[in-house]
């Protein structure tokens, strides 16, 4: 038996649903918007968390600095600095061109400068293994949100505004599920790019055996910081994204929100089954799903069943699903041993 | 004076107040099967460790071609073309046997297009041979963690020759390994030896083996040198015995 689907199909599908999900359900196109956030932090979190198995809780570092970025560089193209800071918010929405132009250097900017600053500090403390690692950018994140509060320049701890979203763009969250989508999309096929060839597997072999990974060679640091910069372009265009997406950046609630977003790519990341490339993207549809319907039906009770469910979600898939999956049918995933016993066998033979 | 392709020169290494390796010297000529044995504790592992450059060495000095290597990274050394075998087999568990084959490749080529790019037909063409060559061929598809401990010793074999090392260090090759096998592994490891040109320094405690296998042995006892000669010599040679009974 092999998997029931190849990718041609399996592609075909995921194109009808995305493109039929906001035809259907025009209502939930802002929740669609959030669910490519969702998935954008899974996928870009598995990169060092999964492939390379260096657990990272500060990756929301470069989703709240790609945040501040796009809304900084749109605010300095279109609008005198103290006239935006004293009508905060109501301001005339700049005309749709500028507005699309202006998101476009911002997401350029935040990319570039989340690669440059994941190599700078990724080279410094990338030497660090394991839970000294992940204790290390836990500290990046806390820190950056505490720092963006005392910033004047980007409104401190109360907040700064992202440019009105003018009307002639139509709805507003269709506008970002379309940009969030395509965003994923590249994402994904850069990945599965990637993970084919020699950094998917050098990755793969720093998360099994470092030492060995060493031992062999491999310029483990190299990899480890140009994983991380590769995270960083993706989360920096999210954040710069979701800030206007949002309309509004708290520095601790919605750029450099820890305990949120931070906590959940992760989880949503080993929910799926980390170090696959579905994983994520599964995981981060089921957590969204799931977290919508509990804010819809157990109001009040949401944060404990939010809470429960990530208790659940460690103690009974580990692996998570995809690696429940090649657990009990390896076959599936195309792990079998093959009959024939040499190269000639094997050419000679298919009876 | 020839110059070998490893000379280690007055090797000392200390562990606080406990003496490892006290003034080792060996040299490994090119093309040939060195051999390294002694008692357990004896401080082979060590003497391998202070080679490939997993911790500094107090004193003396290890030239690699002619090179000085004893201030070196164990992946640059790796890359110079000298590897070694773990004692207790360190394969990538969660890979399957050609993934960890693929990324055994070389690294000595670090452009960006080579880092990020794929693997080529020949790469797998190579592959496959050297797993058909240790006999893993049937289980390629496999991860490397369901095999059994001797199929991942021979696993690490081939991942060491897919780096084209001039030099291979092996802890002990064949602990582990079920005795019919072994006869096939000796022959392997010569066979790397005189078809692909690779030179090898090997830990062994199974002494049928390892006479059987290395042109030159020295023994070890205590973090010294305590004798060094062809196969026959060492057999013969009172003290190493005495070392093995535990006369000392």
């Amino acid at each position: 038996m092999k998997w029931p689907l190849d990718d041609k199909t399996l592609y075909g599908i995921i194109l009808l649903v995305l493109v039929a999900l906001p035809l259907m359900a025009p209502t939930y196109h802002i929740q669609m918007a959030y669910l490519g956030v969702m998935i954008l932090l899974s996928m870009t979190w598995d990169v060092q968390g999964g492939q390379a198995g260096y657990n990272s809780f500060g990756n929301i570092f470069f989703f709240g600095i790609g945040m501040y970025t796009t809304a900084v560089v749109q605010r300095s193209m279109f609008f005198d600095f103290d006239e935006y800071e004293k009508t905060a918010g109501s301001l005339d929405a700049i005309s749709s061109s500028d507005y699309v132009i202006s998101l476009g250097v911002g997401f350029g900017a935040s990319g570039i400068l989340c690669v440059l600053v994941a190599l700078v500090i990724g080279s410094a403390v990338l030497g660090l293994r394991g839970h000294y690692f992940a204790i290390c950018t836990l500290g990046l994140a806390i820190g950056a949100g505490e720092i963006a509060g005392g910033i004047d320049y980007i409104g401190a701890g109360s907040g700064m505004v992202t440019p009105v979203f003018p009307d002639g763009l139509g709805s507003k969250g269709q506008f970002f599920y379309i940009i969030f989508m395509v965003l994923a999309t590249v994402c994904h096929f850069t990945l599965k790019w990637l993970y084919g060839g020699r950094f998917g597997l050098a990755l793969n072999a720093i998360r099994d055996d470092e030492d060995k990974a060493e031992a062999m060679g491999l310029h483990t640091t190299r990899y480890k910081v140009m994983g991380w910069m590769l995270s960083a372009f993706f989360l920096g265009i999210t954040g710069g994204a979701m800030g206007n997406l949002i309309g509004f950046i708290d520095p601790v609630d919605t750029a450099f929100a820890g305990a949120t977003f931070g906590v959940w790519m992760v989880l949503m990341a080993i929910l799926g089954g980390k170090g696959t490339i579905w994983g994520p993207v599964i995981g981060a549809i089921i957590f969204h799903v799931a977290q919508e319907l509990l804010w819809a039906h157990l109001f009040g009770w949401q944060r404990v069943a939010l809470g429960a469910m990530i208790v659940g979600i460690v103690v009974f898939f580990p692996q998570g699903i995809m690696g429940y999956i090649r657990a009990q049918w390896p076959h599936l995933l195309g792990h079998k041993v093959d009959e024939a016993m040499t190269i000639e066998d094997s050419k000679g033979g298919t009876t | 004076m020839t110059t070998h392709l490893l000379e280690v020169d007055g090797a000392s290494k200390a562990f606080g107040g406990v003496i490892a390796n006290k003034d080792i010297s060996i040299k490994v000529p090119e093309g040939k099967i060195i051999g390294l044995i002694g008692p357990n504790g004896s401080g082979k592992t060590t003497l391998f460790n202070s080679i490939v450059g997993s911790h500094p060495i107090d004193a003396g000095s290890v030239r690699f071609q002619g090179q000085e290597i004893s201030q070196m990274l164990v992946p640059e050394i790796a890359r110079l073309g000298m590897l070694r075998t773990f004692q207790q087999t360190r394969i990538y568990g969660k890979m399957t046997c050609i993934q960890n084959m693929l990324i055994s490749m070389p690294h000595r080529n670090t452009t960006v297009t080579h880092m990020f790019g794929k693997f080529s037909a020949p790469d797998h063409e190579k592959v496959e041979r050297l797993l058909e060559f240790v006999g893993l061929y049937s289980k390629r598809t496999l991860l490397a963690g369901d095999l059994s401990f001797g199929q991942q010793k021979l696993l690490e074999f081939a991942m060491a020759l897919m780096n084209d090392p001039k030099l291979l260090l092996l802890d002990e090759p064949t602990a582990g390994i079920n005795p019919t096998l072994i006869n096939g592994l000796i022959d392997r490891l010569k066979k790397a030896n005189a078809e692909f040109g690779v030179t090898l320094l090997v830990i062994e405690h199974n002494m049928r083996v390892i006479m059987n296998l290395a042109e030159h042995i020295y023994c070890l006892a205590h973090g010294e040198m305590l004798a060094e000669g062809i196969p026959t010599e060492i057999q013969n040679d009172q003290r190493v015995i005495e070392a093995y009974l535990g006369a000392h």
